[in-house]
């Protein structure tokens, strides 16, 4: 069978910068690719140049489609293939709808410019595509401005958007990052009942592992621009032959936690009773002027993190489990019992009365992203030492100084690999090592619990591994307390002893990792871990 | 990694630094703007009515330090010597005596009475640019009065800044109710007519450069504050500030150590703006008469002389081309501290 695209040594470059290096593969129709790599190794730009979409980009090499060059069609042309013959669906429905328009008319463009329909038939084929795509009330919402509909919805009306056209070959960049775990397997499902039913190839870039071999007969792995291997799904997964593959392939989070309970009868190191966390909300009109609403977060929590244990707290974007977080860590006024190390956090729990001063040095967070995390105008030592600066004041420079390149030695950075590194400035370090930093920061002031707001989840995987790696040492080393918050199931699987799932602000279950992932009774926590595959 | 090969790592302050330095245009503006701002620091020594040194019968004098009676050097009158009296000149050229003059022999408020022409006077050789309608030398009414702009434009830029940054970091920092009732403030403090206030002020007191930037400064901080409230509100919810208050750093360090710095990108980069606004601003008061008391080197007066004396192009022409280079300079260093700060511009 002739391939429907044949890519011969494309490559893309920003200036001076080569970004994307002589990559070449082939897609048979109705065939599903998959374009793996982390981020920064070119697979967007790839499917970007492929539209000739990548900007200012400078392409060289041969995408053939149907035996057609895309790279010298004219820009009029190349309109013609744009969301015709190649239909694209981005990461982000949120800011790749228009917002001012309603779905339905959004569709209805396409379906105007691309098959000449009339206004009437093409408002009543979007309709038909947006049940196609699994939209409830299809004929209502085709009605709904983009913020109106949920984030699963916007991505099915994006899906439908790009289907309209009835593409041979459909691009989806990473379609799913954006959505929630628990809606991951519909969209991709759907993608898949609709690929059959159409016929149409896709290829879909992601540097998820566990969505690729769901989903895709063959694999291209990328690494630095280059393609640096390819093959079916079962060659790919079962047996890599580039080391760099077979790095990626490693890189599912591993086990390595003291399992031995401690003895009964230990005390916990924190300890919540119906923990309710609430926020002031504006209300509207005249009434907000008096007072003011509430919006409560987190509702009758209970929980407790024995020394040495991992508890893993579930659940997704808004189900309060980073209030909760915060709560623990006295950085906002709670309801309920909190017993952090058998103290309470004195009202208002965040002043900085003596008590709580004690209680900060017993709690410590390491937060998500290691680039806001960071304050990029202060180096290692002022960053790593500020704790020291606090709740050590008696401590000489020199002193000071000792003990923070002892810590960070302790999360694996030193003078060998960065000279001069405490003089140094975050924005000189990658993700992982900044987030090591950040581990620092944390464990300088020597803590008992330590609360890890999704820490891996803006890395890439292979570094993923080895954060995750570094806590798990760091606690059998230290016997140190986590509460791990992630929407990552594999990530708990890997960290956690006991497991909490969130949702909407109430505990739904909770539970030995065991227990909990293995045999799961909450309907939802069922979604979840059946989406994580 | 970029620079894991250089052993010495460079703040974000030095990269904005080297960054501002590749801007050619900007970086010479800078250089070109602090060398008139040394000459006219140094104006004295530049442009005086008196000599630095005179030499006269076998005894060394300083003018400059010193007021002689005219008696000293031969004159009949106890009053002060007038330097450019030909008379005195030709005494200071007889057998051994000498004086040095400066390059340009006339000080600010000096009026030549001896010129050959009727004021104003066109260029000439004894007035490289000409004279006002007072019979001032023009050239040093221009440096000093280049002078007077720029240290009020520096004083006033200086008290907008703290006063804009210290409000708004309490706004942004406190956030809230503090915030609602400073913004309210703000808004009623704002549509206070203020030039009105500055002609009801110039008649009621004594005019003066003081008072000016007494008047001024107090309208002047509230755009500045707007933009640091704002960066501070971005910053407090970031997570590095979450996890200083996680480890019990007091508020005032908080400020102090992790949110003023990540929050001076508007300030720095507005500062030329806003030193050229001040400078206009003088300039705009003084053409109306509202600015600085008679007898003080302007350029608005000048500007309002060029009005008044339309014939006399010497006037308007200079001064205008004083001014265009001002806010030329002050624009180029404001357009190359723009992109040197700009966080997505990378180093190359």
């Amino acid at each position: 069978m002739n391939p429907l695209l044949q890519v011969r040594d494309l490559s893309v470059r920003f200036g001076a910068k080569e970004v994307v290096r002589g990559v070449g593969f082939d897609i048979a129709p109705g065939e599903k690719l998959a374009l793996v790599g982390e981020s920064g190794s070119g697979k967007t730009i790839t499917a970007l140049s492929l539209l000739r979409l990548a900007g200012e980009a400078n392409i060289s090499g041969q995408a053939l489609l149907r035996g057609r060059e895309l790279l010298s069609l004219s820009e009029r042309e190349m309109r013609g293939v744009r969301g015709g013959e190649i239909a694209m669906v981005f990461q982000e429905p949120m800011t790749a709808l228009n917002p001012l328009m309603t779905i339905g008319q959004q569709i209805a463009e396409v379906l105007e410019l691309k098959k000449a329909l009339t206004p009437a038939q093409s408002a009543q084929a979007a309709i038909e595509l947006l049940a196609k795509t699994g939209i409830p009330e299809p004929a209502r919402r085709a009605g709904s401005y983009p913020h109106q509909l949920s984030g699963g919805q916007r991505q099915r009306a994006m899906i439908a958007m790009a289907l309209a056209s009835e593409p041979a070959l459909l691009l989806a960049d990473e379609p799913t990052t954006a959505l929630d775990v628990s809606l991951r397997g519909q969209i991709l499902d759907l993608l898949a009942d609709l690929q059959r039913s159409t016929g149409m190839a896709v290829l879909l870039i992601t540097h998820d592992l566990n969505l690729v071999r769901r989903f895709a007969d063959r694999v291209a792995v990328m690494e630095q621009g280059r393609l640096v291997e390819q093959g079916s799904v079962a060659q790919i997964f079962g047996a890599p032959q580039h080391p760099y593959t077979q790095r990626l392939m490693a890189s599912q989070p591993r086990r390595d936690v003291v399992e031995a309970p401690p003895a009964p009868g230990t005390a916990a190191l924190v300890q919540a009773q119906g923990l309710r966390v609430a926020y002031p909300t504006a209300l509207p009109g005249v009434r907000g002027w008096f007072r003011k609403g509430e919006f409560v977060a987190v509702q009758g929590v209970d929980l407790q993190i024995l020394p040495g244990r991992t508890l893993g707290v579930v659940g997704e974007s808004g189900s309060g489990k980073s209030t909760l977080a915060q709560a623990i860590l006295g950085l906002l006024p709670h309801g309920g019992a909190l017993s952090v190390a058998g103290q309470q956090w004195q009202a208002p729990a965040t002043h900085n009365s003596p008590a709580n001063q004690a209680l900060r040095q017993r709690v410590q967070v390491v937060f998500q992203d290691p680039f806001s995390s960071l304050s990029p105008r202060l180096t290692v030592e002022g960053i790593v030492g500020e704790g020291l600066r606090v709740h050590a004041p008696q401590l000489s420079a020199a002193e000071r100084r000792a003990r923070v390149q002892q810590v960070l030695a302790d999360v694996g950075l030193d003078e060998a690999q960065f000279p001069g590194l405490l003089a140094r400035y975050p924005h000189e370090f990658s993700g992982g090592q900044r987030q090591r930093l950040a581990v620092a920061r944390a464990l300088i002031v020597g803590p008992q619990v330590l609360v890890l707001d999704e820490p891996t989840s803006a890395l890439d995987v292979t570094i993923q591994q080895q954060v995750l790696a570094l806590l798990q040492r760091l606690q059998k080393e230290h016997g140190l307390s986590y509460l791990l918050i992630t929407h990552d199931v594999d990530v708990v699987r890997a960290m956690a002893h006991e497991v909490l799932v969130m949702k909407d602000g109430q505990v739904l279950e909770q539970g030995s990792v065991a227990q909990v992932l293995d045999a799961p009774q909450h309907p939802y926590t069922q979604r979840l871990v059946a989406a994580a595959g | 990694m970029s620079s894991s090969t250089s052993p010495v790592s460079l703040s974000p302050a030095r990269r904005a630094w080297r960054r501002f330095q590749r801007n050619r245009l900007g970086y010479w503006s800078l250089l070109a703007f602090c060398a008139l701002v040394l000459l006219s620091l140094g104006a004295e020594l530049v442009s005086n009515d008196r000599p630095l040194v005179v030499r006269y019968a076998g005894q060394t004098y300083w003018p400059m330090l010193h007021d002689y009676p005219e008696t000293v050097f031969g004159g009949d009158f106890q009053t002060p010597t007038d330097y450019l009296d030909p008379f005195i000149r030709a005494q200071l050229r007889q057998d051994g005596n000498w004086a040095l003059y400066t390059l340009n022999p006339y000080g600010a408020n000096t009026i030549n009475y001896f010129a050959e022409q009727p004021n104003p006077a066109p260029p000439s050789a004894a007035n490289w640019l000409g004279t006002d309608d007072r019979g001032r030398d023009l050239l040093a009414q221009l440096l000093y009065g280049f002078r007077v702009s720029v240290l009020f434009g520096l004083a006033l830029t200086a008290t907008g800044v703290l006063l804009g940054v210290l409000t708004g970091a309490i706004q942004g920092y406190l956030g809230g109710k503090t915030d609602l009732a400073f913004q309210r403030f703000i808004e009623i403090w704002g549509s206070m007519p203020e030039l009105y206030l500055l002609i009801i002020f110039s008649a009621v007191l004594a005019p003066s450069i003081g008072l000016l930037l007494v008047l001024l400064s107090l309208f002047g901080w509230m755009g500045l504050s707007d933009y640091v409230r704002a960066e501070f509100l971005r910053n407090r919810q970031l997570d590095y500030v979450k996890a200083a208050r996680a480890l019990g750093v007091p508020s005032g360090q908080i400020i102090w150590r992790h949110i003023l710095p990540n929050s001076l990108t508007p300030v720095v980069t507005f500062l030329p703006f806003r030193m050229s606004a001040a400078i206009l601003a003088l300039t705009s008061l003084d053409f109306l008469g509202l600015g600085v008391p008679p007898g003080t080197p302007s350029l608005g007066e000048l500007l309002a002389q060029g009005k008044a004396n339309i014939d006399a192009w010497w006037i308007s022409l200079s001064t205008f081309a004083v001014l265009v280079v001002t806010l030329l300079l002050l624009t180029f260093m404001g357009d190359a501290l723009r992109d040197a700060l700009d966080p997505r511009k990378a180093d190359r």
